[in-house]
Order: structure tokens, then C-alpha cells, then sequence
């Protein structure tokens, strides 16, 4: 198969994959049965596979997030959805404490094969609560894996691979690209979760970026292009843990590292991966490796301060811009 | 019960209709975004409940509180002006229609994580034990919300300790899509309190003036020093759970983001369901309003006439906060930097 598929089609094509090869798996959340799920992902499987496997949970994070920890251990694959990212902050320690040390804890006897989905990032005025990117609070908690697809091919792969994968996994999407659309092709072998993905080759500078970000990263380098600036873009697809490799390739050959996100700078995601690259790249950087971030500062509700307090396209190209050609702008 | 009071009460769950159906088109505009959920049909209870307090009281309250602010006495032109993120809206456009604050109104603010309310109301609550003052703090949440750990935990410890907290269900059977009794073992709210011995009382929402009695008590209870009180009023949304709820949820970040690339949000936009109109309404023997006036008939306080002088006076009110909204600058990003950082005081940082 091969068309164009918007990205809440391909989860959802990859969770009717997963459940009907495998009885073990279920998914729970607010809203994911009767309704089909706040962003369509679980859309008709509960007609499917009936309510013992989709499941439509009261609203306690904690609680039902902590259900789906004690069923993995005992061999079942749920697959939770938080309605957004936001109330994952209540099922944090279900998340953390739980998941991410019950297999250390135990010496390696329990496997945790669990995936939490959300939906979150900056969408349209939905103000502080609402908008929040927690990449920085999970990245730094060892046992837990993180996944951020920004196309339909990865949101197939990897939701896939995530839900047969014995680690816990936090699946991250974006609430801006559930209708975006691209080539989906459920034929084509997946490459390994956590690998980078070089979305654009380029000589002059490496944009490094993952999920909607790294979807505005390529149009910024299209727009540069036209200006005969050759950007890399690189989207990253996993958080934790991250492909090195891929990055720093690409940097020794640009001499040049603009890493762009969505989230808050300070302490970042941004601020990880310019610490590790410098360390491992130092050498063969032109000039200092830059971030691109979010304003330290809640989302506001007024939308034209909503819009300045991330990254778009024309502040991307307006910081690459800045780096390859210092002085001439102002 | 006195006519005033009943005026009072009639023209606040007016205005409160006629301010949501007004926010309702105003989001159709273009000119609120971000999520909107709208109170027709459960205008009896902010009204009774809130007609019961004291200006010393406190109110917590959810992401569906428009009209909780405007009975409270928060101007509609500010409760406006805060749907439309301008500099005069009552949190200075920052919080939009889910986080209305009005300190001078205690008026605690309206949050969007479901069953945040029950710790805040404690924890005021705690602050008015602590120092005995006549005080009581009003606390609302939905049916949906009492699964939430919080709950068990907060009521738990506001009768452990007596605090002057009424905790207000507003049930109107509904966590978005699911059904009450999809999503609660025990559908009878007002049970759940008994656990923690604490007096509750299930009453008519749909009868601003059974709902208003009933809170009169309890706040009489808890001023007396009996501790928590709770109420369960049942209740019915007449529409979606938000704007972006046609009658299968639908988030309106979905309708935003994806106008441009998919026709599927133009069936979305038109899917939006229309205002029951008023004959609809009366069909369905459940509109508050209705019941309201026709009391106050019968009662021989009120002529038809006197309804649509209210209601004219309404409309013009509605448009004047609308246009005081337009009007309104917006706030620029000196003033979201003064809203992070206005408890910092002299300390200077870097
Ligand atoms: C912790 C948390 N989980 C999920 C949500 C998403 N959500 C918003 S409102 C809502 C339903 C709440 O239902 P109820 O408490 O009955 O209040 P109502 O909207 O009916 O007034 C849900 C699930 C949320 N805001 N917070
Ligand atoms: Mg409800």
C-alpha cells in the first residue's frame, strides 16, 4: 500500500495490526472506545475487539496508568492513551517510579512491555495547561524509552515496533500532525526505532529537530535552499535514546549544528543534545552549535503571543541564516 | 421567597444564556479559540449556588466556568475580553476561557486539569481554619471528575479536619462521550461523600430555587463549624462538551490546525449542532429558565413583558462586553513576562 495517509490513520492502522496478532494486547484510556479516541487513533476497535480490549477509562491517570504497569507484568501489551501530555503529569508515577524501575528493581526478572501514548505539543490557543511539551521531564529518567514520529511511515513503524517492544515506551505525537498526510507504505521493512532520519541532505549546516518541529526544520532549509543555503535536516524520531551516530556524521560534515525545538530551552531536550554533540564534535564545529526553543515562559492564551513563544519556519531560517552568514543580517 | 431575589436570579441565568450563545458565535467568528465549553442548560446551579454566597467567600472552579465568574459578579465585559486574550480580560488574556481569575472577587480561578479543583478549595479552606474567620469556600467539579484521586484524598482530608469547603457536583451525566454510568461504579455522587462522613444531599438542578435552599443550609452548616458539606445537582448540557464536540468528540485543535489540509474539518465545522430553540427546549420539560419564570408567574411577581425588558437589557449588555472585548488592546510579550515573573519583587535575577 502506498498513498497518502494522514498520520491519526496509520496509528490507527497500526494498532488494528498489533491487536489482531496478538490477544495480549489492549488499550485503555478516556474516551478510546465508544468515541473512537479524542483523535480518531482507536476509531472502530471497539467495535472490533470489544470493551475487555478497548477500553473507556473513568478520568484517573494514576490509577488506570498503574493498571496497564501490573497487567504488563504479567505478560499482556497494553497500550494506554493519555488524552494529551498534559494529564500524563497525574500518571507520572505510574510512568516513573513504576515502570521505568520495576524490571531493574526486580534484577531483570519482570519484562514491561508498555506503550503510553499522548498527544501534546503547542496547538491552537488552548493555553498554559493545555499546551505543554514534557519531553525534558521523561528524557531524563533511565528505563524509559521515547518515541517521536512525525510522519505517517514512522507513527506505523514505530507504534508497531514500540507495542512488540518488551520496554516501556512513552509515544509522543503531536496534536498538529494527526491530520497531516504523507506515503505510507506498511510493506517496507522498519528501520530500528531509535534510528535518525536524514529528511533532507545538505553540506552547509545540520538542523537537528524531531516531530512537528522537524516538519517546519524542512521548510525553513526549502526556503534556504532558495537563498543557496544547503541544509541538513535530521528528525530525530526517538528521544531517548538518541542515534549519535547519525548526528554527528552529519555534523562533521556541516561544521554547523542549529538544534530546533518546541519545548522550553532551558534544561531541554535542545540543551542535551548540544552538550553531547559538542562533546563528541568540538573539533570539527565552525562555529558555536545553537538552539532554537520555546520561551522559558507557560504558554500564553492570546495567539499572537502563542506564535512568539516557539520556533516557526521564518525563526528557523532567521537562526540558520544568522549562523551561516553572521553580520550580514541583521 | 422574596421578588428581588428571584429577579436577581432570573436575570442571572439570562444573562448567562445569552452571554454563552453569544460566546458561541463569537468562536464561530474567529474570535475566541482554543477550547470552549458553554454552561446552557446548567445556568441553575452557578445561579443557586453562587446567589447563596457571601462576598468573604471563595469560589474554585473548572474549565466551564463563564458563567460561575458572571454571577460572581466578575463584569461580562472583562469575562469577555479574557475569551477574546485581550489585555482587559480578566486574567489579562493569558489564561483565556478555561483560567478566569478575579482576585478582588475571590474568584480563585477556573483550572483545566480535571480535579485540581478539590486541593486548591482545601487548601483555602485550610487557611480560614487556621485563622477562624467566618469564611467558607465553594468548590465546583463534575460528575466525571470524581474518579480522580483527588477527590477521595481531599474530601478525605477536609473532614479529617473540618474544613469550610462546599463541594458542588455539577452533574449532568456526561465525561465528555462517556456516560455516567460507563465511567462510575456508583452513579449516586452524593454517596461517595458519606464515606468520609460528610453530610450530602442530591438536589433538582433543573430548580434554581431548590438548588439555592439547599446551599443556603449548607453554607449555614459550615459557618456553624460542622466542617465540609456537598451537594450533587443534576443537571444536562444542552450542547457538546465543547465547541469542538459536534456529538462525537471532535477536539478543536483538529478544526484549526487542519482547515487548510483536509476537507474533513469542513464537515466538522458544519456538524456543529445548533441551538435547541426555545420550543425544543420546552419539549424536553428540562430548561431552568422555563421553570424559573413560570414559578415567578404563578406567583404573580412577573409578566411576560417583563421578561423581554430583561432580555433586551441583556442583549445590549452582551454587545456592549463584545465590543469593549474588540476594543480591547492586546497584551504584548512585556506583559507575559510581568505575569511569570510579578512575585519575583525587587530581586534581580542574572
Ligand atoms: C486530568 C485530566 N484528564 C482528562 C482531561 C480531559 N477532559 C477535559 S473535561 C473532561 C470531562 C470532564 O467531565 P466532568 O467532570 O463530568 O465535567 P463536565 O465537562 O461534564 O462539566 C475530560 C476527560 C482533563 N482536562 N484533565
Ligand atoms: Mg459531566
Amino acid at each position: 500500500m502506498s498513498e497518502e495517509t494522514p498520520v491519526w490513520k496509520a496509528l490507527n492502522l497500526a494498532m488494528d495490526a498489533e491487536m489482531s496478532d496478538d490477544d495480549s494486547v489492549f488499550t485503555l484510556g478516556e474516551d478510546v472506545g465508544l468515541y473512537g479516541g479524542s483523535y480518531r487513533v482507536t476509531q472502530d476497535l471497539y467495535a472490533r475487539y470489544g470493551e475487555w480490549r478497548v477500553r473507556d477509562t473513568p478520568i484517573s491517570e494514576g490509577s488506570f496508568t498503574g493498571l496497564a504497569v501490573g497487567a504488563a507484568m504479567v505478560g499482556m501489551r497494553p497500550v494506554v492513551e493519555i488524552m494529551t501530555v498534559n494529564f500524563a503529569l497525574l500518571a507520572l508515577d505510574a510512568i516513573i517510579n513504576m515502570a521505568a524501575k520495576i524490571p531493574f528493581m526486580s534484577g531483570g526478572q519482570f519484562p514491561m512491555p508498555l506503550v503510553v501514548r499522548m498527544p501534546g505539543g503547542v496547538a491552537k490557543q488552548l493555553a498554559a495547561q493545555h499546551s505543554q511539551r514534557l519531553e525534558h521531564t521523561l528524557m531524563n529518567v533511565p528505563g524509559l524509552r521515547i518515541a517521536v514520529p512525525a510522519t505517517p511511515q514512522d507513527a506505523w513503524w514505530q507504534l508497531r515496533q514500540a507495542i512488540r517492544s518488551d520496554e516501556p515506551i512513552v509515544f509522543l505525537e503531536h496534536e498538529l500532525l494527526y491530520f497531516s498526510k504523507g506515503t505510507l507504505d506498511t510493506k517496507l521493512p522498519p528501520p530500528p526505532m531509535h534510528r535518525a532520519t536524514v529528511r533532507r541532505p545538505g553540506n552547509d549546516l545540520t538542523i537537528i529537530s524531531y516531530s512537528h518541529m522537524a516538519k517546519l526544520s524542512l521548510k525553513a532549509a526549502e526556503r534556504l535552499s532558495a537563498e543557496g543555503m544547503d541544509i541538513e535536516v535530521i528528525d530525530l524520531r526517538s528521544l531517548r535514546p538518541i542515534d549519535w551516530d547519525s548526528c554527528a556524521a552529519s555534523v562533521e560534515k556541516t561544521h554547523h549544528l542549529l538544534v530546533v525545538e518546541e519545548d522550553c530551552g532551558f534544561a531541554g531536550a535542545g540543551a542535551e543534545i548540544v552538550a553531547t554533540l559538542t562533546e563528541r564534535c568540538f573539533h570539527f564545529l565552525d562555529a558555536p552549535a545553537q538552539r532554537l526553543a520555546g520561551l522559558d515562559m507557560p504558554t500564553p492564551y492570546n495567539g499572537t503571543l502563542e506564535t512568539a513563544s516557539i520556533p516557526t519556519t521564518a525563526s528557523i531560517a532567521d537562526a540558520a541564516r544568522q549562523m551561516l552568514l553572521p553580520g550580514e543580517i541583521s | 421567597m422574596k421578588r428581588d431575589t428571584l429577579l436577581s436570579m432570573l436575570h442571572d441565568m439570562l444573562l448567562a444564556r445569552a452571554f454563552e450563545e453569544r460566546a458561541a458565535q463569537e468562536y464561530t467568528k474567529g474570535n475566541i479559540a482554543g477550547f470552549l465549553h458553554l454552561y446552557p442548560g446548567e445556568e441553575a446551579v452557578a445561579v443557586g449556588v453562587l446567589h447563596g454566597a457571601e462576598p468573604n467567600d471563595y469560589i474554585v472552579s473548572t474549565y466551564r466556568e463563564h458563567v460561575h465568574a458572571l454571577v460572581r459578579g466578575v463584569p461580562a465585559e472583562k469575562v469577555m475580553a479574557e475569551l477574546f486574550g485581550r489585555r482587559d480580560g480578566c486574567s489579562g488574556g493569558m489564561g483565556g476561557s478555561m483560567h478566569l481569575f478575579d482576585h478582588e472577587r475571590r474568584f480563585m480561578g477556573g483550572y483545566g486539569i480535571v480535579g485540581e479543583t478539590y486541593p486548591v478549595a482545601i487548601g483555602i479552606g485550610y487557611s480560614i481554619a487556621m485563622q477562624e474567620l467566618p469564611e467558607a469556600v465553594i468548590c465546583f467539579f463534575g460528575d466525571g471528575a470524581v474518579n480522580q484521586g483527588t477527590f477521595h484524598e481531599s474530601l478525605n482530608m477536609a473532614a479529617l479536619w473540618k474544613l469550610p469547603v462546599l463541594f458542588v457536583c455539577e452533574n449532568n451525566r456526561y465525561q465528555i462521550g462517556t456516560e455516567i454510568h460507563r465511567h462510575s461504579a456508583v452513579t449516586e455522587v452524593y454517596k461517595r461523600a458519606c464515606g468520609y462522613r460528610i453530610p450530602s444531599e442530591k438536589v433538582n438542578g433543573m430548580d434554581v430555587l431548590a438548588v439555592h435552599q439547599a446551599t443556603l443550609s449548607a453554607l449555614q452548616r459550615i459557618r456553624e463549624g460542622t466542617g465540609p458539606q456537598f451537594l450533587e445537582v443534576e443537571t444536562y448540557r444542552f450542547r457538546g462538551h465543547s465547541m469542538s464536540d459536534p456529538g462525537s468528540y471532535r477536539p478543536n485543535v483538529e478544526v484549526q490546525a487542519f482547515k487548510d489540509e483536509d476537507p474533513v474539518t469542513v464537515v466538522l465545522e458544519e456538524s456543529i449542532p445548533n441551538y435547541p430553540t426555545e420550543s425544543q427546549l420546552d419539549a424536553l420539560g428540562r430548561d431552568n429558565i422555563a421553570h424559573l419564570t413560570g414559578h415567578m408567574r404563578r406567583e404573580g411577581y412577573l409578566e411576560m413583558e417583563d421578561v423581554a425588558h430583561m432580555k433586551d437589557e441583556i442583549a445590549r449588555l452582551v454587545d456592549s462586553a463584545v465590543n469593549f472585548a474588540l476594543n480591547s488592546p492586546e497584551p504584548d510579550m512585556q506583559d507575559a513576562w510581568q505575569a511569570l515573573n510579578c512575585n519575583r519583587g525587587q530581586e534581580v535575577v542574572i
